[in-house]
């Protein structure tokens, strides 16, 4: 499957469906193909970000530059199991991942005050000014019983978040 | 809705909010005390990115869409066989050998009136019209086109422009047997920009680059000057910009609405029953694109003139152009996207990303005075 075919066969699919915990139905895996085929367009067999970015919506997003670090350069086994956690049967927690990942981007599995604050700053952009950002952050992390120099780790988060009704699904079109 | 101060930059003010017309039903206004969960919550954000990488309109816009292969079995397999051989044996020499015999004749027609009836400019451009519309005939039946025109012919009067929707350069052609219309045009390298340069001079055609910003200004003021000649060709323009799979219409530049002069839609709808007549631009040269045509049966397509249209009172020129841009969508059946043809060649403006941080802040910073 690798480069440059662009037939997946019942076998191809079958691996990657099990790469992504069979989060995507069989389907679903022959739509994200296609469209993996669409953005890759030398069939180098991963999509660089040049590409990504030639997607306009994608391009403005505020969190671009953070996914492309994680997306860039993907082959498609790895991208359907990013994407994975956007699909409607993935479980709380693992949607929770992919956002502390997205925060953890020197992946030491911690997230310091400083991640916290440049995600803040993606999301804001000049909006607010460092000082505001730096105090908001702290106000919160305390009265959630945290301090500025705690890291924070995977459990933190998903104490944090478990309950808050996360919804973040993508739906995969049949086309 | 929060509007951005934007700065007048003319590129800014070409579009209206594309907010209008994505998805946002992932960005909710978030109520109740401001906690440490909801800016760890980057779920919406993150959901619009992924989504945008598992489809998005801008790219649908540019998808080739072949026809349905109809070989797949073994009484059509040796039938499309035939069907090859005589569309590259038979037709595709024919049709060479037709085109050529009208270049032939056009030329030894045309370089004679435009050097010897120069005193004559009345004549002489009456006499290129028709030899323009005569090569024009010819290349549609190197194809065999089979173009059915709806509606009134266009007349030739002052004050008037036609849009059209963009597909392939073959509209120009289409259109042009019909009536010879001076048309603008990105300018092009190889044989094309040759025959830019000298026949399609002699219409009054105007050219523009894409990667010139300043050009702008000077193609507008062409525009305006020829749309108020008395007697030049009648304009054309594909407010599209670009080339779009006829499946979809991305936004029109408001160029060509901005003029005082009444608007004349064309909508134009290829069939795709033979071949699909998408010039996709990344895939192909011109050149391979005019041979796949000429190796087809036929490409069918229907034009639709419709009714001329004027600035309604208190109608900007960026609503003129999306009414307009409606009414040639609905008539050919394609579907609209509120993207700017030129993100094919350029990346968007930060003022998009800007305006959903702005949005963001203020939320942020509003809920955090509420407590």
């Amino acid at each position: 499957m690798g480069s440059a075919s662009s037939m997946l066969t019942q076998y191809d699919i079958e691996e990657v469906q099990e790469h992504c915990n069979h989060l995507f139905t069989q389907q679903e895996i022959v739509s994200l193909y296609k469209r993996f085929c669409q953005l890759d367009r030398n069939a180098k067999g991963f999509i660089s970000a040049d590409e990504f970015l030639s997607v306009p919506e994608f391009a403005m997003n505020p969190l671009s530059q953070r996914l492309l670090k994680m997306v860039d350069g993907l082959n498609f086994k790895d991208f359907v199991a990013f994407l994975s956690a956007f699909s409607a049967k993935a479980t709380v927690p693992q949607k929770i991942e992919i956002i502390f990942k997205v925060y953890d981007s020197d992946c030491n599995g911690k997230v310091t005050f400083n991640d916290l604050n440049e995600v803040l700053h993606d999301l804001t952009g000049s909006f607010m000014s460092e000082k505001q950002r730096k105090e908001v952050l702290s106000q919160l992390l305390h009265e959630a019983g945290y301090t500025k120099e705690s890291s924070l780790l995977l459990h933190d988060f998903i104490k944090i978040m478990e309950h808050s009704g996360l919804k973040m699904e993508v739906e995969i079109p049949e086309d | 809705m929060n509007k951005l101060n934007t700065s007048s930059s003319e590129l800014d003010l070409d579009r209206p909010n594309i907010e209008d017309y994505l998805p946002s039903g992932s960005i909710q206004e978030p109520h109740g005390t401001l906690r440490l969960r909801d800016l760890l919550d980057i779920s919406p954000t993150l959901t619009e990115a992924a989504g945008a990488i598992v489809d998005d309109s801008f790219t649908r816009c540019f998808k080739s869409n072949p026809p349905e292969p109809w070989n797949w079995n073994i009484y059509l397999f040796p039938l499309w066989c035939l069907g090859v051989v005589v569309r590259y044996g038979l037709l595709f020499p024919s049709r060479v050998l037709v085109l050529t015999i009208g270049w032939i004749i056009f030329l030894s027609c045309y370089f004679p009136v435009h050097f010897l009836l120069k005193g004559h400019d009345k004549l002489r451009k009456k006499l290129e019209r028709g030899l323009v519309e005569l090569i024009c005939s010819f290349f549609v039946g190197s194809w065999t086109g089979v173009v059915k025109y709806h509606g009134p012919r266009p007349s030739i009067r002052p004050k008037q422009i036609f849009v059209a929707n963009h597909t392939s350069m073959i509209d120009f052609i289409v259109l042009e047997q019909m009536t010879a219309f001076a048309v603008i045009m990105q300018k092009h390298p190889g044989w094309v920009g040759l025959l830019q340069s000298t026949i399609l001079e002699s219409l009054g055609c105007i050219w523009f680059n894409r990667s010139e910003s300043k050009d702008r200004e000077i193609v507008a003021r062409k525009l305006r000057e020829h749309v108020h000649g008395a007697d030049n060709n009648p304009l054309l323009v594909f407010p599209e910009g670009t080339c779009v799979n006829n499946h979809y219409t991305v936004m029109f530049k408001k160029g060509a609405f901005e003029l005082g002069c009444t608007v004349c839609p064309i909508a134009i709808k290829y069939n795709k029953i033979f071949v699909d007549a998408f010039w996709n631009s990344r895939k192909q040269s011109f050149t391979t694109h005019l041979l796949q045509l000429m190796t087809s049966w036929a490409v069918v397509c229907d034009v639709w003139y419709l009714e001329p249209q004027n600035l309604k009172p208190g109608e900007t020129p960026i609503e003129f152009a999306e009414r307009v841009r409606d009414i040639i969508s609905v008539r050919a059946g394609l579907k609209k996207v509120p993207w700017d043809g030129y993100l094919k060649y350029s990346r968007p403006s930060p003022k998009h990303r800007e305006r959903k941080q702005q949005s963001f802040a203020e939320s942020v910073l509003r809920r955090l005075e509420e407590r």
